[in-house]
C-alpha cells in the first residue's frame, strides 16, 4: 500500500505537464457545460423535426395500433417521425411470405433489427422452424407489450438469436384478451420462466406449459401489473393487509 | 444357534418407498439464508443427501422496476436501473443508454465510448470480485472475502472520485457521459491495473490449486454446452462450458472493436471452469483497461441529445455483455416522453432457471456452490 501512495506523487506531475490539453479539458467542467449549452441550441432546430412530427405521429397512434401498425402501405402517408421500417429483404423473408401469404402479417427491418408479424395460428410452426431449420437455436427473451387499445390487445414478443449466424431477430404476434398462446417450452427450455413472467404480468395463458403459476408476486395476488389498465399506485390491499399486516403497501 | 432368522416381516421382495434411504424429505433453503446472495427460496427435495428436484421462489425483491419505467421520462427511470444488478451497477447504466440512443439513433462521442469502456470493464472486475468473495465464502474459504474486497474498494474509490457515487453510480447519461474525467483519472486506472494483477495471482495462491477447493469445485454442478443454449444461459456460465461467445466480440457495441483481449472458455462446464474463466476475465479486463487508457481520444463526451428525450414511434432490442451475461433491453417508443414499455432482460434470471438441472444427483452442500457459482443478485432476478 505505501507504494501505492506513493506513485501517484511522482506519477502525476509529469502527465500534467505533459498532457495540457486534456488536462484542460478535464479541468475545464466548464468544458462540459459548454457542450451542454451548445447542443441546447442547437437542438431546438434539430428537435424542431421529432417535435413537429410527433404530434402528427401521436394524432395517428390511436389508428396505428387499431390498424394493426398497418402493414405499411397505410402508415406511409402519417410517418414523418424518424426511421421508419423498411421491408426485410431477404430470401427467408420472402419464402415464408410465399409459403404462409398473409399469415405472415409483416417482415420489416428497424433501425437495423428485423423483426416479423405472424398470425397466431402459424406462431408455433414459424418458432419450431426458427429453431430447426433457421439456426435460431437460443430464446433470448419472451415478453409481451399491452395496447389496450387495439382489439388484439396484446403483441407477444419472441427475440431471437442464432449462434451459427450471429444474428438477432423478433417474432411477434398479436392476440386478444383472454386468447392462449401456445408454449415454447418444448422448443426452448429456457421459455419456462419468461412465459411464467409474461403470464404474471400480462395474465396471458399458455397452452402447454409445465407449471403456469406466477413467478414474481405472490400466488394469490390479484391482477396483472404490467397491463396498461394497471394502475401505478394499484395494489392488492387485501393481500398487503392479510400477508403484510400494514394498511397499505403505498 | 443356527435356527433361521426370520426375515419375512421386512418383505424385502416389494420395494418399500418409506424403508430408510428411500425416504425423501422436502429441505427449506432461505429465503433468508447466507448462502443464496439475497432472498433467494429454494425448496429441495432430497433422498437422504442427495438433491432430487429444486423449485425456485423468487420475487421477494421484486419493485416493479418495468413498470416504473412505464411512468418515468426516459432521463427520469436512468438512475433506476442501478438498482436492479447493484453490484454492477455501471452495465445496466450502459446498456440502457445504449438502448435509447439506439432508439434516437445517435451514438456517443470517441471520448465517452471509452470512458464508458474503461467504467465498465472497471465494473466488470469489482462484480467478479464479489462473486470470487461470496463464492468461495460460500464454501468455506474465508481469506478470499477480506482479499476481494480489500481490493474492490479501489475500484469503488475511482466510481467514487468519477462521479460521487460508490455502487449506484449513475455514471452515463443518454448521449454519452455527463462527468469529465477528474484530474489524475488515467494515472488511477492504470495505477490499478499494475496493482491488481499481484493480486489477482494472490487470490489464484489461495485457490486455484487448493485442495479442498478443487475438490468442492471440480466435476460440480456441470452444463453441457447443448443445455447452455437450450436453457438461454450466457456469460460465464456459457463460456464455461466451451462456446465462445461474448458479446463484446460478436456484436460489438461502444469502442470494443479496437481493443485486442480474449475470450477465456472453459472444457468442462463445471464449477472449477467457471471459477478459472471469470478469474481469466478479469485478467482480459485488465487488458482492456491498459488499451483503453493509452488510446483514450480527446473530444466532446456529450453527443447532440435534445433535452427532452422523445424517441421516434418505434421499437428496438439491444443487449451487452453484463459482468453475469447478456443484459438486454427492449424498449418500445409511443413518440412520447415516457417509454411505451421497457422491458429488461435479465441474464441473472435466465441463469438461475439453470440451477435445477445443475444440482440434480448432487449433496445439499454443491447447491451452495453452484448458487455461488451461477452469480445472481437477486435485485436482478425479481426487479
Amino acid at each position: 500500500m505505501p507504494e501505492e501512495t506513493k506513485e501517484p506523487d511522482s506519477v502525476l506531475p509529469q502527465p500534467e505537464g505533459a498532457k495540457a490539453p486534456s488536462n484542460a479539458d478535464a479541468a475545464g467542467k466548464p468544458a462540459a457545460p459548454a457542450v451542454g449549452a451548445e447542443s441546447a441550441k442547437v437542438t431546438p432546430a434539430t428537435e424542431a423535426n421529432p417535435v413537429e412530427s410527433a404530434k402528427p405521429a401521436a394524432a395517428a397512434k390511436p389508428a396505428v395500433p387499431a390498424a394493426a401498425a398497418a402493414p405499411k402501405p397505410p402508415a406511409t402517408p402519417a410517418k414523418p417521425a424518424g426511421p421508419v421500417p423498411e421491408p426485410w429483404e431477404s430470401e427467408f423473408a420472402a419464402q415464408l411470405r410465399q409459403q404462409y401469404g398473409s399469415a405472415i402479417q409483416e417482415a420489416s427491418k428497424y433501425l437495423g433489427q428485423t423483426y416479423m408479424v405472424v398470425d397466431q395460428s402459424i406462431l408455433s410452426e414459424i418458432l419450431r422452424r426458427m429453431r430447426d431449420d433457421e439456426g435460431f437455436d437460443y430464446c433470448v427473451d419472451i415478453t409481451a407489450v399491452h395496447y389496450p387499445k387495439r382489439e388484439q390487445q396484446f403483441d407477444m414478443v419472441y427475440v431471437l438469436y442464432s449462434f451459427p449466424k450471429n444474428e438477432r431477430t423478433r417474432v411477434k404476434t398479436r392476440i386478444k384478451d383472454g386468447e392462449h398462446v401456445p408454449s415454447a417450452v418444448s422448443i426452448w427450455e429456457t421459455a419456462n420462466w419468461l412465459e411464467r413472467e409474461v403470464f404474471d404480468m400480462f395474465g396471458i395463458v399458455f397452452d402447454g406449459h409445465p407449471g403456469l403459476k406466477r413467478i414474481l408476486l405472490p400466488d394469490e395476488w390479484k391482477g396483472h401489473p404490467l397491463r396498461k389498465d394497471y394502475d401505478i399506485l394499484l395494489q392488492d390491499r387485501e393481500w398487503v393487509q392479510a400477508n403484510l399486516g400494514i394498511e397499505s403497501g403505498q | 444357534m443356527s435356527e433361521p432368522i426370520d426375515t419375512s416381516y421386512l418383505d424385502l421382495d416389494t420395494k418399500d418407498e418409506t424403508f430408510l434411504d428411500s425416504t425423501e424429505m422436502v429441505l427449506n433453503m432461505g429465503p433468508q439464508h447466507p448462502s443464496t446472495h439475497g432472498v433467494l427460496r429454494v425448496i429441495l427435495k432430497l433422498d437422504g443427501e442427495k438433491v432430487l428436484g429444486t423449485e425456485c421462489i423468487i420475487g421477494y425483491l421484486h419493485r416493479g422496476v418495468e413498470k416504473i419505467g412505464e411512468n418515468r421520462t426516459y432521463t427520469m427511470f436512468n438512475p433506476y436501473v442501478d438498482r436492479m444488478d447493484y453490484v454492477a451497477a455501471v452495465s445496466n447504466g450502459l446498456g440502457y443508454c445504449e438502448t435509447v440512443e439506439k432508439l434516437l439513433s445517435v451514438e456517443a462521442p470517441p471520448r465517452a465510448q471509452y470512458i464508458r469502456v474503461i467504467l465498465t470493464e472497471l465494473c466488470r472486475i469489482s462484480s467478479h470480485q464479489v462473486w470470487l468473495g461470496t463464492h468461495a465464502l460460500d464454501i468455506g474459504a474465508l481469506t478470499p472475502l477480506f482479499y476481494a474486497f480489500r481490493d474492490r474498494e479501489e475500484i469503488l474509490k475511482i466510481f467514487e472520485k468519477y462521479c460521487g457515487a460508490r455502487l449506484t453510480t449513475h455514471a452515463f447519461r443518454i448521449g454519452g457521459c455527463i462527468y469529465e474525467t477528474y484530474d489524475g483519472f488515467e494515472q488511477d486506472v492504470k495505477k490499478f491495473c499494475e496493482f491488481f494483477i499481484p493480486k489477482l495471482d494472490e487470490y489464484e495462491e489461495l485457490l486455484t490449486t487448493n485442495r479442498i477447493w478443487l475438490t468442492r469445485t471440480k466435476g460440480v454442478g456441470i452444463l453441457n454446452p447443448e443445455d447452455c443454449i437450450a436453457l438461454g444461459v450466457t456469460g460465464p456460465v456459457l463460456r464455461a462450458s466451451g462456446v465462445k461467445w461474448d458479446l463484446r466480440k460478436a456484436q460489438p457495441y461502444e469502442s470494443y472493436k479496437d481493443f485486442d483481449f480474449e475470450i477465456p472458455t472453459g472444457v468442462n462446464g463445471d464449477t472449477y471452469d467457471r471459477y478459472l474463466v471469470r478469474v481469466a476475465e478479469m485478467r482480459q479486463s485488465v487488458r482492456i483497461l491498459q488499451q483503453a487508457i493509452e488510446a483514450i481520444p480527446a473530444g466532446p463526451i456529450m453527443a447532440k441529445v435534445p433535452k427532452v428525450i422523445k424517441p421516434p414511434v418505434g421499437e428496438v432490442y439491444h443487449s451487452i455483455e453484463a459482468p453475469k451475461g447478456e443484459l438486454g433491453y427492449f424498449i418500445v417508443s409511443d413518440g412520447s416522453t415516457q417509454p411505451y414499455r421497457v422491458r429488461v432482460r435479465p441474464p441473472s434470471f435466465v441463469n438461475l432457471q439453470a440451477l435445477d438441472k445443475m444440482v440434480r444427483g448432487l449433496l445439499v452442500a454443491d447447491v451452495v456452490a453452484v448458487i455461488g457459482t451461477l452469480d445472481i443478485v437477486l435485485g436482478e432476478v425479481d426487479r
